[in-house]
Parts: C-alpha cells; structure tokens; sequence
C-alpha cells in the first residue's frame, strides 16, 4: 500500500511537469496550429538561467523571476523571428522550422552555460514528510501546487478577461476572429509568451528534484507532446490530464514492470491509446473536406 | 527519346556524378564523406517516396535504419549468420515490421501520424540501447568486415562504389514505382484520400506499400552504414537521425529524388565544415535548418526549378 502510494506521489509528481509542457504545446497549438517542439527548450532555459544566475549571488526568487523573464523573451523572439516569417508554411515544415529552433537553442545553452548537470537548492529544505508510509520530498509539493496555481490562473486568465477570450476567439476560427477586430498576430504572440513562461516555470520547480542541463529539452518535449496528444491535440484539459496520466503510468510501470523500460511506458500507451483512438481520449474527430 | 530522357535524366545525372566524383576527391576521408552522402541519399530517397509522394510524414525512420544496422552487427556475433545473410535478414526484418505496424499507425492523420511514427522509432532505440547482452548498449558494438569471396572488403574506395552503386539502383527503382499504378495512386492519395479512394483506389493497401518500401530502403542504408562505419551505436536509430532525415527530405524537396540526394549532401556536408567550430555545431546546424525551411520552402531542387521554369525532377 505504502509502496503504492509512493509511485502514485512520484508519478504526479513528474507527471505535473509533463502537464506543464504539454498545456504549453496547447497553447500555441490552438492559437497557431503549429507544434512547437522547441516547448522543451523552454523548460531547459527556466532552469539553467535559475542556475546560472544563482551561481551569480542573486537569491532564488530573484533569479527565478528574471528566469522566466529571459525565456518569455526568448518565446516572443522565436515567433517573431522564425514562425511569423514562415505563415501559411505547411505543418511538416513548421515542424522541422520548431526543431531547428530546439537544436538552435540547445547549441545556443551549451555555447552560454556549460555543459554539466546542474541542480537547484529545495525550497523548502529536504526532509522528506512521510504520508501513509510513503516519503514525499517537499518540492514535490512545490510542484503539484506551483501546477494547479498556473492551471488555475491560466483558466482565469483566458475566461475572464478580454485578452483571453480573444485568445478563445482566434483558436476558434481566425478569420473570425481577425473580422471582429482581433490582432491575431499578438495573439498568437501571446500564446507563445505565455507557453514560454508556463515552459520556464516548470523548469525551475522541476530543477531541485530532477536536475537539469543543457540537453533535457528533446525528452521533455517528447513526453509533453505525448502527453498533448493522449488528450487529444488542443484541448487544456485534455493535456493536464494527458501529462499527469503520462506521469503515472511511468512511475507505475517503473515501480511494477522495469525501470531501464520507464520512458517506454509513455510511447506504448501512446501508441496504444492512438489505435483504439486515433483522436486521442479528449480530441474531436476532425473530417477531412474534398 | 525525349520520353525516355525525362524518365531517366536525373538517373542519368547521378550516375555521371557518381563516376566521376572520385576523380576530385583527394583522399581517404573524402571518399568517406562522399559514401555516408550516398547511404543518407538512398534512406532519405525511400522516405521521400513517402512522405513526397504518399503524404504521409515519419518520425521514425531511424528505427528502421537501427534495425538493418544492428541485424549486420548482431546476427553474425552472436548467431554466426553470414555477413551477407544477416543483412539481408535485417532489411527483411524491418520490412515485416513496417508491414506489421503500418497498418494501424497510416490510419492515423497529421500530427497523430507524426507522434505515433516517433513513439515507434523511440521504442526500437530504446531496447537497441537496454538490451545490453545483445547490443552493447549506449556504447553500441563492432561490426566484422564483409568478406566476398575471400576478399575482406576494407578499403574506403570499394564502399563507395558498394553505396554509390546501391544509390543508382535505389533510384531506378523509385523511378518505376512512380510511374508505375501504385505510384500513381499515392500521389492521389497525397492530393486528397477520400477522392483516391471515391475513384476506386485502396488507400490503406498503397499507403502500406509506400511505407514497408521505404522502411526497406532505410534499413538497407542501416546495414551499409554499418559495414562502413565498422560500429553500430543506438544513435543511428535515435529521436535525432530521425528528424535528420526528414530534414534532409524536407529541405532538398518533398516529391523530388533529385533533392534528397541534394539534402542528403548538404546535411552530411554541414556538420563536417563545422566541426571547425565544434561548440557552435548544433547552434549552426539548427539556424540553417530554420532558414532553408524559412526561405526556401518547398525544398532546394523544386524551389530553384519554380524559379527556372523547370518541371522538378
């Protein structure tokens, strides 16, 4: 039972980050219908430039503000400089354009920071609190938290203000959206700044627990998209939930089934999932017009 | 005569390229180079049949490049299978495997196409990676020299003519899948699936040819790379020689074999010119990868040719 509940907290636990970069890749797929697989990147900058400015003598918070700053920074500059330029492009193309961005930016890291492993103090200390028998580290509550209060404000952001329902409107349909007076261009920018922040954040709580370095971002992105995609490609809902089921199943099957196999688990479940339903557990069947 | 020539021109062309390049490559290393673009040439020019001409995008190809690689490193190790057997066993592999799942992963559309193909090359890396007894693991393992006939194939010149040769007979072959019935109905299909099919033609049946053809293709270059290199490493089969090749398709030209060997040059050749200023490769590497999509987006060969006024070979 304890042993159970102890992948279940692990599990959430990663999961809650893979539910971060995939509700960054929902964003700006909604708002763009592009799959921006440098989302990753993202995370890897949070952290790093937390790291490295830590390193530098500013105080955690500090660094971690400035952090998200840089990356959100580095999200309007990669709309602007290389997806704005290619609209109307097709969907492999701006697939190999947001990949190129991710190697850009992992060789642009490794070239500014370095290339080791790095690690952010806990912060709240490391005694682990025991729950039923299962030992939780504090961060990890950090990071369930530091989830559900983006989740929230994002919710609140997009269905409570204007800009956000402006951000509904374009993901609904654009044209529409631009006839009603809507910047679609800034909105999309926006998406891409908001995923970058959400991207960067997720590094930094992930950065205690989990490490990070110049080259975390392809797996991350891999699993984010998987987790997007297990909830049905677009869908905020479905990509919380797609990550933190994401996040389970590989804390289970690696407590159960074979650790050195953990990062299969979500390629099988994915693939198993996609050929019961090829529209993911949450996505719409879309229909192909003549 | 005219016919035959626009059939057969670009055949033509890369047989005259690769007769005579040897005459302007002044040492071993260079014929080397020239070899590894051929085998990225003719695994790039079987995904393009996929990809140009079916439509259907593959983020997994290396998986089946790892396959046809490990089969000539593992098979006479640990089996004792011939060399020449173990290869052929590994393109066969692949091929089944391509049949086995293609099935229900072509059902799939767009970027579901895309993540499931990359869920499946993952796999095939991941257990080349932990099967440690068989494969080494991350370190990866030697592969014994090809002997035909008594004589151990081991000078730099006889693998590029083994390549270069594989890469012209690649090519006739994609020429008549082309223009054969099947390649005419994945062209429909790439145009638009429901239309193919109202017109009478089997979808999943043409799909399934074009991917099984191509993962032959991919497991071929995998076994000659193999042999070549004298190493096999999971990296061949990797998240990152994936998106390589697609890269490669995309940026010499979806639908045109001309671009993917041009493509394959220019991905092979890049990295070579950079190792000059090895801590900026990957940063480099990815700038161009964003431009050429950014400014040339159909690809290399159909871009210049638009702006010629040419057909695209």
């Amino acid at each position: 039972m304890s042993e159970l509940l102890q992948f279940l907290f692990s599990g959430l636990t990663v999961g809650a980050i893979y539910a971060l970069v995939a509700l960054g890749f929902t964003l700006v797929y909604r708002a763009s219908d592009v799959v921006n697989f440098a989302q990753g990147e993202f995370v890897m900058l949070g952290g790093m430039t937390t790291v490295f400015l830590v390193q530098l003598g500013l105080p955690i918070p500090a660094a971690a503000v400035l952090a998200v700053l840089a990356t959100i920074a580095v999200g309007l500059l990669l709309h602007r400089l290389a997806i704005e330029p290619a609209r109307g492009a097709g969907a492999v193309t701006l697939v190999i354009i947001t990949i190129g961005a991710s190697i850009f930016l992992r060789g642009a890291a490794q070239v500014v920071f370095d290339k080791q492993l790095h690690q952010l103090p806990a912060f709240s200390g490391d005694a682990p609190v025991t729950v039923l028998g299962a030992t939780i580290l504090p961060q990890s509550f950090w990071i369930l938290g530091g989830t559900a209060a983006l989740v929230v404000l994002l919710w609140a952001f997009i269905n409570r203000t204007l800009v956000g329902k402006a951000v509904i409107a374009t993901a609904g349909n654009r044209l529409a959206a631009r006839l009603v007076g809507i910047d679609t261009g800034r909105i999309v920018g926006l998406s891409f700044a908001l995923s970058a922040a959400i991207g960067a954040v997720a590094g930094i709580l992930a950065a205690p627990i989990t490490f990070t370095s110049y080259d975390i971002g392809t797996m991350l992105a891999l699993k984010g998209f998987a987790a997007a995609m297990l909830g049905g490609m677009g869908s905020p809902v479905g990509a919380v939930a797609g990550g933190l089921l994401l996040g389970l199943l590989e804390a289970l099957g690696a407590g159960y089934l074979s650790s050195t196999y953990k990062d299969a688990v979500a390629f099988v479940v994915i693939l198993a999932v996609l050929f019961a339903m090829p529209n993911g557990l949450f996505g719409e069947a879309v229909r192909e017009r003549v | 005569m005219p016919a035959l020539l626009r059939r057969y021109g670009v055949l033509l062309l890369l047989l005259v390229l690769v007769a005579s390049l040897p005459l302007a490559l002044p040492s071993n290393y260079h014929v080397r180079i020239a070899t590894l673009v051929w085998i990225s040439a003719l695994v790039v020019m079987g995904l393009n049949l996929l990809m140009g001409y079916a439509g259907q995008v593959s983020l997994g190809h290396a998986g089946f490049f790892g396959i046809g690689a490990y089969a000539v490193a593992i098979l006479p190790a640990h089996l004792g299978v011939p060399p020449l057997l173990a290869f052929l066993l590994g393109v066969a592999a692949a091929g089944l495997l391509a049949f086995v799942v293609g099935r229900p992963i072509l059902r799939l559309k767009g970027y579901y196409l895309a993540v499931a193909t990359l869920g499946f090359g993952i796999l095939v890396a991941m257990v080349l990676q932990n099967e440690m007894v068989w494969t080494g693991g991350p370190d990866g393992m030697t592969v014994p020299r090809l002997e035909l006939m008594g004589v151990r194939l081991r000078s730099p010149m006889t693998w590029y003519w083994i390549s270069g040769g594989t890469l012209l007979l690649g090519m006739l072959l994609a020429i008549h899948l082309i223009e054969s019935p099947t390649g005419r109905a994945l062209r429909a299909i790439h145009d638009s699936e429901i239309a193919a099919r109202v017109a009478g033609i089997d979808a999943p049946q043409a799909k399934l040819a074009a991917f099984v053809i191509s993962a032959v293709y991919a497991a071929v270059g995998g076994g000659l790379l193999a042999w070549v290199n004298g190493l096999v490493t999971p990296d061949m089969a990797g998240f990152l020689h994936s998106i390589e090749l697609v890269a490669m398709a995309v940026l010499g030209g979806l639908g045109s074999l001309l671009g993917s060997v041009l493509g394959a040059a220019v991905l092979v050749l890049l990295p070579q010119l950079l190792t000059l200023f090895h801590e900026y490769e990957q940063l480099v590497l990815g700038l161009v990868m964003m431009l050429a999509m950014i400014f040339l987006r159909a690809g290399i060969v159909p871009s210049i040719a638009a702006r010629l006024g040419w057909r695209a070979a």
